[in-house]
């Protein structure tokens, strides 16, 4: 693809995000925060308006007209997340309020039956907190031990310290990121999961960031539990995901009790309906489920590699224009790395850095980064990060470069 | 964008006056800011005729911490606890406050609701210190 095509795809693509022509400050705005959150497509915007507008009920409980479309649109959205990670079967797809709450899903119902006390959940030095908290309040009330996988100084699975957690047999469950929301590190997971496997683990991926940025196929990867949140995908925030295999899910108690997740109630007891509804209680996210089916299709449509390629192109500018400011420090040099770049400046706080950028009209994150812990294990306290999407330009990279030298200036 | 890092700010960042946990000292305070790790130590000392801070964070954390140890030395513990009163209002409303002098170079924090809590930092821990004396 020549640079000038590209850019005109590009220019095209930007389009269909208006938030992307609001200023800020009274500068154009240069949003560089999409792993926190991404912006919404107007296809996004406009299928879940048209819910609201021509095609709304509760879904699963009306025989009138309005429920019943609303159902199909409701259910029409799992095929779509099905096919989107190439799961085997609709009814392996959850949908939850975000990837926390699919993993708190797995951690409650999964965690406190198939797993029993001493029982060993590994996770990584490089976890958000979502998917090592669970873990922790797993293990306090049920008893389970939690191992920490340490990571490389690059930033990657430490392959010796997974082969130290897994040496006594006793670990049942590798919890593990597809890609750091710090470092922009991709894990094997192919592999990953095949060494769980081998090891009678099985394994459960976090794939919020990874989901974004590449294909996704669950049944190549063999992953027992995949789970991502709408909107990083360009999605609306409240609707996420949980796959599960569906052997699994089968096994699996309720999360929540209430409405939709029954088969039969009586005053004494009741039994529960089948997978996915057993895990979805009560009215679900009826419009932002839909809103994440546009998002799918919109992804779709460009096409995840033409993504990929976009973002990767992007990556490598970054990762080489980036050092060349004094002082400068990017976090991890993973082989496999996305557009995920955390960086430290020699005299600036991450805080002032973003504070300064952000009167540049230039969004990025300063924080831990819901990673407390991989901040003790970088031997920083925080961090300013910076982060693409399918909408960023090289010319924005060059608006960050500038703004950080501006920075660079006010400290020295 | 200078508006909040005046030369002031920037100079009590890079050479802060009264930076480093003293040997000795009559009472400590600390604040620690749970969103994004900053931490701070303040220190009293000579019956708070002086004051020292170890701050870990950012330009305006450190200012207003060298700047308080400026403007607190010598008071009692009654005073700190009106100049700790006085500078929050300002920083939280923006208005610039006599009784402040220096201080008053932070007073545009205000602009930045995600900020304020870098600049009122150091005062909570000083007011911790002073439940010691």
């Amino acid at each position: 693809m020549s640079a000038i095509l590209e850019k005109v795809n590009i220019e095209a693509l930007r389009e269909d995000f208006p938030i992307l022509k609001e200023k800020v400050h009274g500068k154009d705005l240069v949003f560089l925060d999409s792993a926190a959150s991404a912006q919404k497509p107007r296809a996004v915007i406009e299928a879940m308006t048209h819910v609201m507008t021509s095609q709304y009920a509760n879904v699963h409980r009306g025989l009138h007209y309005m429920s019943e479309r609303t159902s199909e649109a409701y259910e029409a959205v799992r095929d779509k997340v099905a096919g989107f990670i190439n799961a085997a079967a609709r009814d392996e797809i959850v949908f939850t309020r975000n990837a926390t709450e699919s993993i708190n899903l797995v951690a409650y119902t999964w965690g406190r039956t198939a797993l029993k006390p001493g029982d060993v959940v590994a996770v990584t030095e490089m976890e958000h907190h979502a998917n090592l908290v669970p873990w922790q309040m797993l293990r306090d009330a049920h008893g389970t031990e939690l191992r920490i996988i340490k990571i490389t100084d690059s930033g990657e699975v430490d392959w010796h310290s997974l082969e130290d957690v897994f040496a006594d047999g006793r670990v049942k469950l590798l919890a593990v990121t597809q890609m750091s929301n710090v470092l922009g590190t991709y894990t094997p997971v192919e592999r990953l999961a095949k060494f769980a496997h081998a090891h009678g683990a099985k394994i459960l991926i976090d794939g919020c960031q990874a989901i974004v940025h590449r294909k996704i196929d669950v049944r190549a990867v063999d992953a027992d539990f995949f789970v991502f949140s709408g909107h990083k995908l360009y999605g609306p925030s409240g609707i996420g995901v949980l796959y599960a295999k569906a052997d699994i899910l089968d096994a699996m108690p309720p999360f929540m009790g209430g409405g939709d997740m029954i088969a039969h109630v009586s005053y004494q007891k009741s039994t529960w309906a089948k997978p996915p509804h057993r895990f979805e209680a009560g009215t679900p996210a009826i419009i932002e489920t839909i809103g994440l089916g546009a998002a799918i299709d919109y992804v779709n449509a460009i096409g995840m590699e033409a993504i990929a390629a976009h973002e990767a192109a992007l990556t490598g500018h970054a990762l080489a224009v980036l050092p060349n400011i004094e002082g400068l420090r990017i976090l991890g040099s993973a082989q496999d790395r996305g557009g995920v770049i955390s960086f430290v400046m020699k005299d600036a706080h991450p805080h002032d850095i973003a504070t300064l950028l952000d009167r540049q009209g230039i969004a990025v994150r300063a924080g831990h980064h819901c990673a407390e812990p991989l901040m003790g294990r970088l031997g920083v306290t925080s961090t300013a990060r910076a982060s693409f999407a399918l909408y960023t330009t090289r010319e924005e990279i060059g608006a960050l470069a500038k703004g950080l030298e501006r920075v660079r200036k006010m400290f020295a | 964008m200078s508006d909040l890092y005046q030369q002031i700010v920037l100079d009590r960042t890079r050479h802060p006056r009264h930076a480093g946990r003293p040997a000795h000292f009559d009472a400590r305070g600390e604040g620690a800011n749970k969103l994004c790790g900053d931490k701070v130590s303040i220190y009293l000392t000579r019956e708070g005729m002086d004051l020292h801070h170890d701050a870990e964070g950012c330009a305006i954390l450190t200012a207003s911490a060298d700047l308080m140890a400026d403007a607190a030395a010598g008071k009692t513990p009654a005073q700190m606890r009106e100049l700790a009163a006085a500078f929050t209002q300002a920083v939280t409303s923006g208005t610039p406050n006599p009784a402040l002098g220096a201080l008053n170079a932070l007073t545009p924090v205000a602009d930045f609701p995600s900020r304020i809590g870098c600049a009122t930092l150091p005062w909570r821990a000083l007011e911790e210190a002073l439940q010691d004396v």
